[in-house]
């Protein structure tokens, strides 16, 4: 995670505030100690919710004045019932989860769109440190060794468009971060991009057919505007 | 100096409804001549939004903030309870109530029984927590609120602010349910029934009309309160505390009360003595035993929410309470997920065990006081 002082917004959080219409329904998994959630309250009034699995981390929402369950991103999302989010952010934490998969079917199931964002480990750097030293990468979007880190399902750009293909979903953004500088638009399926882009941010949809398929609720509500305007 | 501050802002006494006005009572029975003990803390204000109501424990009473009137001891929350404090009587109107069947002011099995004109004994019927809510729902009604801010409660409590929010959705802005859970165990039941046969087995019991024969069972009502008490703490705290540390040099050889622990069990089973009925131990236990909200939804807990899903409920548990374990409240917490309702639920790192909601909590405080202020903002009481 991108490491910031008190006044200064983490750059992923101001673009998925770009990304988040006022006024919607958002569910933040893995919400820390909820600034995020602070951020999406004030400055977009969105209704926010949050699932975190630290204790420390929950008592801090709740003392923020924030509802956050304490709870495991494997284990807690079944029990949302179907589309009682617009959104469902899943920030920096899909890597670290014991079945991706299912949790990223999971968000589109609770939300109409899920903003997911994760350390790219085809990042030319990542290559590199395997490449020239042979032991596992430990870059700064990927800062801890390998046998304290948490992320267990690393991925590169490539594997997770794969994913996404496979659950029919659709990308409505995306955006590549590297080191600490502002999110910058990509084009996701640009084999140089899989080198480029240090941390990934993906907005997506379940595909119209799908959509039909498993929400009755019918057709999505259309994105109003450029995705990236603000 | 804020214990004094309190007891200046204290109101209360006895509520009695007119004869016209029972109670009715899940068994089908009708409670008539109903009696409330209850105090009150602050002023309510002009529109009456900001009302707070804390539900007692197995044991509390409404003494939540005032001196025990027969033990003198202070108010068993005033740690959460003052100015500045998370419940402010500056702002807030604060009522706790005797539940009914308790021995505090509110009508009881140690009430007198209108039809007979003697002491009510085992003729007083069985009551359930939503039988101790719908009293209390009476008496906020009389007091003239129609919607309380909050609903607040640890254990026993907890169940009545989940029955609040589950009957009277339209009347409770915010719930609060600390270590508690939404059905008794097959071992919350047990030891419950551990202490009723300790009661019963004691010959002072009489069948229940002890009264009328002027004795108490004082000693089956003290072994109840300690297998009881043994359930409150945890084994890491009960080690710290007294490990096993002797009260004299050497042992008796006999069955005196050699260890620390035996001699703080028999103080709190002989203290609780001078201030507990033992049949109003029994019908409220049964009362808990007895709660189980999804039962009477379908055995769907998360269908008896589905009303109060614009409730606010916060929920906390604690990491050493095997009396009402975690699992229990996150059972809650996903039937409320489930319900759509909205819900802040933390596992709070403790070793004070069941009590530990009672006792010096930092976290607990941040939690309550972050939950309670977002939700006065929300309800325009800031």
């Amino acid at each position: 995670m991108t490491s910031n002082s008190q006044n200064k917004v983490r750059e992923d959080f101001r673009e998925i505030l770009r990304l988040v219409r006022p006024g919607s329904r958002v569910l933040d998994v893995g919400c820390g100690e909820g600034a995020l959630l602070d951020l999406l309250s004030h400055e977009k009034q969105v209704d926010g919710r949050g699932l975190e699995i630290s204790a420390s981390g929950v008592a801090a929402c709740m003392a923020r004045g924030l509802s956050v369950v304490q709870g495991d991103a494997d284990l807690d999302l079944d029990h949302f019932p179907n589309r009682s989010f617009d959104y469902a952010v899943l920030s920096q934490t899909l890597q670290a989860t014991r079945h991706p998969r299912h949790v990223l079917d999971e968000l589109l199931r609770i939300a109409d769109r899920a903003i997911v964002s994760f350390p790219n480990f085809g990042h030319w750097r990542v290559r590199w440190s395997l490449l020239s030293r042979g032991r596992m990468p430990e870059t700064k979007a990927l800062p801890m060794p390998w046998w304290s880190t948490p992320n267990i399902h690393l991925c590169t750009l490539a594997d997770f468009l794969a994913l996404t293909a496979e659950l029919n979903l659709r990308v409505d953004a995306c955006a590549a971060f590297a080191g600490a500088g502002p999110a910058r638009p990509m084009n996701p399926a640009s084999a140089l991009e899989n080198w480029r882009a240090e941390t990934c941010l993906f907005m997506l949809s379940r595909n119209a057919a799908t959509t039909q398929g498993n929400h009755p609720g019918g057709e999505l509500p259309p994105v109003s505007g450029d995705l990236f305007d603000g | 100096m804020a214990a004094l501050d309190l007891v200046t802002h204290a109101g209360g006494g006895t509520w009695r409804f007119p004869a016209n006005e029972p109670l009715r009572l899940d068994s089908g029975a009708m409670l008539e001549g109903l009696e409330i003990g209850y105090r009150t803390y602050g002023e309510l204000n002009a529109d009456k939004s900001n009302a707070i109501l804390i539900c007692h424990a197995l044991t509390g009473d409404q003494y939540v903030a005032s001196p025990h009137p027969t033990t003198g001891k202070p108010g068993w929350w005033l740690r959460m309870i003052g100015p500045g404090k998370p419940l402010d009587p500056e702002r807030h109107f604060i009522i706790c109530t005797n539940v009914i069947g308790g021995c505090m002011g509110s009508t009881g099995p140690a009430s007198i029984n209108p039809a007979t004109g003697k002491v009510y004994g085992l003729a007083f019927p069985v009551i359930t927590i939503p039988d101790m809510v719908r009293a209390q729902a009476m008496l906020v009604s009389a007091l003239g609120i129609e919607t309380l801010f909050a609903v607040i409660g640890g254990s026993m409590g907890g169940m009545q602010a989940q029955q609040w929010a589950v009957d009277y959705p339209e009347r409770v802005f915010s719930a609060v349910v600390l270590a508690s859970a939404s059905r008794h165990s097959a071992q919350n039941i047990a030891f419950h029934e551990v202490g009723r046969q300790a009661i019963m087995a004691d010959p002072d019991w009489r069948g229940g009309a002890y009264a009328e024969h002027g004795v108490q069972p004082g000693k089956g009502l003290a072994v109840a309160r300690m297998a009881a008490h043994i359930t409150y703490l945890s084994e890491p705290a009960l080690q710290r505390k007294f490990g096993r540390e002797l009260k004299r040099d050497g042992l008796s050889w006999g069955f005196d009360a050699d260890f620390q622990v035996e001699s703080y069990l028999r103080h709190q089973g002989a203290s609780f003595v001078d201030r507990f009925d033992a049949n109003s131990y029994l019908y409220i236990t049964r009362a808990t035993d007895y709660f189980d909200i999804a039962a009477s939804h379908g055995g769907v807990l998360a269908k008896a929410f589905t009303r109060a899903r614009d409730v606010r409920f916060c929920v906390l548990s604690f990491t050493s309470d095997w009396l009402y374990p975690t699992a229990e409240s996150r059972h809650l917490v996903r039937a409320l997920t489930a319900a759509g309702a909205r819900a802040a639920f933390a596992e709070i790192e403790s070793d004070k065990g069941h009590d530990a909601f009672l006792l010096d909590e930092p976290v607990m405080d941040a939690a309550l006081a972050g939950f309670l202020s977002s939700a006065e903002r929300d309800r325009g009481l800031i």
